[in-house]
């Protein structure tokens, strides 16, 4: 009589035990509220259809809007969420990330022989652009790495969505069937909030990202060893000052081993910014921007303790709807034993009664799984903007280093110039001119102009730079007004309407006990 | 089936005022804590209601300890075999829990339970020590519950049994039977076979409502830490913003509160039923165990019984001047048989209508805790929407 119900519901605990013993991670809720897609009990009212009612004296009215967000079972497509409301704006209309695949390692790189793992994966990623070019190639984790890399050099200034993480430890952890699918997951909404952006999403990076099939034609960063290796080759004539720097490559942040020189110089300046107290002929003077950090400053450390105890809330509410499950299913099982073994009238009420109960208590602990699987969805824009917080600080960075690279070039300029009129003052007191000293001025002039053309390109980067913060902040505060007030909406909603139906299911159930509240004459035989 | 004089008596578990029908209202109250340190414990207040002579009506109070709740269960129980005596709410707690004030009540009513169920049940009411223990003063009370304690206190009547069981043993071994005798009764195996597992499934069900009591109160502690985050993180943004934030903090920290009501009122009234069913099982568990003694005696005493006459034959065929001895102590021996076998059936009897007025009283009772547990339930969620509900006209006002 019990047997499959009985069944599915065991089946129900298993699946939720093994999402807790997965991660508890803020995501494994979304994976919770999946399978329990899959293991559907007949025992409980069918799938919430579309005109569920709500008991008359409900007076949460307004169906239209709120039903879509209440009554529609969490949406499980491969597992992803569909991120801010300016994605629709987006440059392109579709992006997946899916279908892992390994594929071997041409070279084996690790010196031990059967030590390597067997290769790498790659990922399907299939996306629609806005002039519906539809395109599929496959990419790898690396490649991921060098789209970062370009675009954070391309789009100095601009709040640069961060990407995922490489994977702490090598080895077997990257590999695991898990650790994919959570890569695989955040790839996708890295590409998605990539494509969000206003300026990323139009950039050439990502479209030959998305669209170019075969090896990624992207110049990925030289790593820092072959760097230094040139460096040391080219040190000796960095060191003597005769070098010359590219206007173009001083717009460029100073890295790796050929900039050594350049590091160093930078550094003494930013010694002699701070130590010395010798004000530096431009500061960053903007109020407003200062005003503004401090602001975000102060969000970001409310962001990080708020999305803390919103991750807490999520985990209270998957532990009661998980206890109250087990609970039902306890009574569930007293109920089929009672009735089993029942040889008085007064058993068969009882074990009746229970089931009521068990039954109410399976089903509460349905809907607080799949309010909890709403909250997620919801309180993860917390999430999201701790995240941008982490593009934001590299973006004031940005704006800091371009200043350095204005101020390191501005105290070079006075320091040629004044070498300049030393130089002159002692050749003009020598008769008849020195040769040798004049044509150390004539180099030094030429230096000097070089510098200056430098200096020019630096300032105009750190304009831009300056620019791109400022359309960026107004941008971010936009944004996150929305995001928080969407946030709001859809938690609070989702708790009404959910609450409403588990008080629903609970009240049947006292108006059927109702009778044993009015305490009955104790026998007496 | 149905014993004489017992009219239904009115307890306090039925607050129809009295029709002139014999009634007894019992209430434990106002526990106090009494002496210092160590040797600290808690006193109640037992006040008797009665139109009944037999207990001094209409009122009448005395103070009480627990281990005087003990002497009165350690006395039904050895006075009244075959009856399922009411459960005694735990002996000890964790030291530093025991006096706090979720404890006390607990304790105090689950005492308030039991001296009740014994005031209604038909038997165990006529007690002696059930009119000993509602109104002799306290320094009588004292005296005899250390009196009871030093002769035959529960350490050494147990060690008495002991001796007894043992010697028992032993002449089963020697008379070349091994097991211990038992019933072969199917219908009797069969309950004790429902007992045991009742008690397993009814131990799961009062975890798991512990565990759920735990539950509301961490929901209620993350509610009011999230409700007090958010109100600071309101405080970044604007005025507007600033203020719709700052409702929806104060509702989680006002949700967080009735979460942790409702914990409190599903601890006693939901999971306390559930754990004193368990015990009401166990209580019958123990009557199991002196059913078997019973058993075990009547069939040791017949089987004694057999042999004496056998022996007596022998004497007598053989004309020895022993054999009127033997007469007389085979005598003896029949009539201890014979109460012993009645004592024996007296128990299933009694057993037999205990189980049905337990399967009754515990559907009641259960049906109450489920009605209150339903009931908390449904005004909590309830309570939660409304609550939230109060913060969207700010929202859409944004």
């Amino acid at each position: 009589m019990m047997g499959p119900e009985e069944e599915s519901m065991e089946t129900l605990t298993l699946a939720t035990s093994a999402a807790t013993t997965a991660a508890s991670d803020y995501h494994s809720a979304i994976s919770t509220s999946t399978s329990q897609e899959i293991h559907r009990d007949p025992l409980l009212s069918p799938p919430v259809p579309p005109n569920f009612a709500l008991s008359p004296s409900s007076s949460f009215v307004d169906p239209p809007s709120y039903s879509d967000v209440v009554f529609t079972p969490f949406n499980s497509s491969n597992g992803s969420v569909s991120p801010s409301p300016s994605s629709s704006t987006s440059n392109y209309l579709r992006i997946t990330v899916s279908d892992p695949v390994q594929e071997p390692e041409t070279v084996s790189t690790s010196l031990v022989p059967g030590s390597g793992s067997g290769g790498y994966f790659t990922y399907l990623i299939t996306s629609r652009a806005r002039d519906g070019t539809d395109s599929q190639v496959r990419r790898r984790f690396r490649d991921f790495v060098t789209l970062a890399d370009r675009l954070a050099e391309s789009h100095r200034g601009l709040f640069v969505p961060v990407r995922p993480d490489k994977g702490v430890v090598e080895g077997r952890v990257m590999k695991s069937a898990d650790f994919i699918e959570q890569r695989r997951v955040a790839l996708e909404r890295y590409l998605r909030r990539l494509a969000a952006h206003p300026v990323i999403g139009k950039s050439d990076e990502l479209r030959v990202f998305l669209q170019a099939e075969g090896r990624l034609p992207l110049l990925p960063t030289t790593d820092v060893a072959s760097r230094m290796l040139d460096g040391a080759v080219r040190l000796p004539r960095q060191l003597s000052g005769v070098e010359m720097a590219g206007p173009e490559e001083v717009v460029q942040p100073a890295k790796g081993g050929r900039d050594l020189l350049r590091i160093f110089k930078e550094l003494k300046q930013t010694v002699t910014n701070e130590w010395v107290g010798a004000r530096p002929a431009v500061v960053e003077e903007d109020r407003e921007f200062l005003e503004k950090k401090d602001i975000l400053q102060d969000l970001e450390l409310q962001l990080t303790t708020t999305s803390q105890h919103a991750e807490n809330l999520v985990k209270a509410q998957q532990d009661i709807g998980e206890t109250m499950g087990e609970l039902g299913l306890a009574f569930i099982k007293l109920t089929k034993f009672e009735s089993d073994e029942a040889t008085l009238d007064s058993q068969r009420t009882r074990a009746a009664d229970m089931k009521k109960v068990a039954t109410a208590a399976v089903k509460a602990s349905r809907l607080y799984r799949e309010l909890n699987a709403q909250t997620v969805k919801h309180l993860d824009t917390l999430h999201e903007h701790l995240g941008i917080m982490l593009s934001v600080h590299t973006a004031f960075s940005d704006r800091s280093s371009a200043l350095l690279t204005v101020q390191t070039l501005m105290s070079d300029l006075s320091t040629l110039n004044s070498r300049v009129e030393k130089l002159e003052a002692a050749a003009s007191k020598i008769f008849g001119g020195d040769r040798s000293r004049l044509r150390r001025v004539e180099e030094l002039k030429e230096t000097i102009k070089v510098t200056e053309d430098a200096k020019f390109c630096a300032v105009r980067e750190y304009e831009r730079i300056k620019d791109n913060n400022r359309s960026e902040l107004e941008r971010l505060d936009c944004q996150r007004r929305d995001d928080f007030l969407s946030m709001l909406k859809g938690f609070v909603i989702s708790q009404v309407g959910y609450y409403e139906k588990i008080g629903s299911v609970w009240e049947t159930v006292a108006d059927e006990m109702h009778e044993y509240s009015r305490v009955k004459e104790s026998n007496g035989q | 089936m149905i014993s004489t004089d017992n009219d239904p008596v009115e307890t306090s578990q039925s607050p129809r005022s009295p029709s002139g029908k014999a009634f007894v209202m019992i209430s434990v109250t106002e526990p106090v804590k009494m002496g210092t340190g160590v040797q600290s414990y808690i006193s109640y207040r037992v006040i008797t209601k009665s139109n009944m002579t037999e207990f001094e009506g209409p009122e009448k109070i005395v103070i009480r300890r627990y281990s005087d709740f003990e002497w009165l269960h350690d006395k039904l129980s050895e006075k009244y075999k075959g009856i399922f005596i009411p459960p005694l709410p735990e002996k000890s707690a964790v030291e530093k829990f025991r006096f706090s004030a979720e404890f006390i009540e607990m304790r105090r009513q689950g005492l308030d339970v039991f001296i009740n169920r014994i005031a209604s049940h038909p038997v165990l009411r006529k007690s002696e020590d059930l009119r000993t223990f509602l109104l002799e003063e306290e320094e009588r009370m004292e005296r005899i519950r250390s009196i009871e304690a030093g002769i035959f206190s529960k350490k050494s009547s147990d060690i008495f049994q002991m001796f007894k069981d043992v010697q028992s043993k032993v002449s089963d071994v020697v008379l070349g039977k091994e097991k211990p005798v038992e019933e072969s009764d199917p219908e009797y195996e069969k309950l004790k076979t429902y007992i045991f597992e009742l008690e397993n499934h009814l131990a799961e069900t009062q975890k798991q409502a512990f565990r759920l009591v735990k539950r509301h109160r961490e929901l209620g502690q993350s509610l009011a830490d999230f409700g007090k985050a958010m109100k600071l993180l309101g405080a970044c943004e604007g005025e507007s913003f600033g203020k719709a934030f700052s409702e929806l903090g104060s509702k989680g920290e006002i949700l967080s509160l009735k979460l942790q009501k409702e914990a409190y009122n599903l601890l006693m009234n939901f999971e306390e039923p559930l754990k004193d069913y368990v015990r009401a099982v166990q209580s019958i568990k123990a009557t199991m165990a002196d059913r078997a003694n019973a058993f075990r005696q009547h069939c040791e005493l017949a089987e004694t019984t057999k042999l004496k006459e056998i022996n007596l034959d022998k004497l007598r065929l053989m004309h020895s001047e022993r054999a009127r001895e033997a007469e007389i102590d085979f005598k003896e021996s029949k009539a201890e048989s014979e109460e012993a076998t009645k004592r024996f059936e007296a128990i299933i009897n009694t057993m037999n209508e205990e189980l049905a007025r337990f399967q009754e009283q515990k559907t009641a009772e259960l049906g109450l805790a489920f009605h209150e547990f339903a009931k908390g339930q449904a005004k909590l969620a309830h309570d939660v929407a409304d609550a939230w509900r109060g913060v969207l006209p700010k929202l859409e006002a944004l």
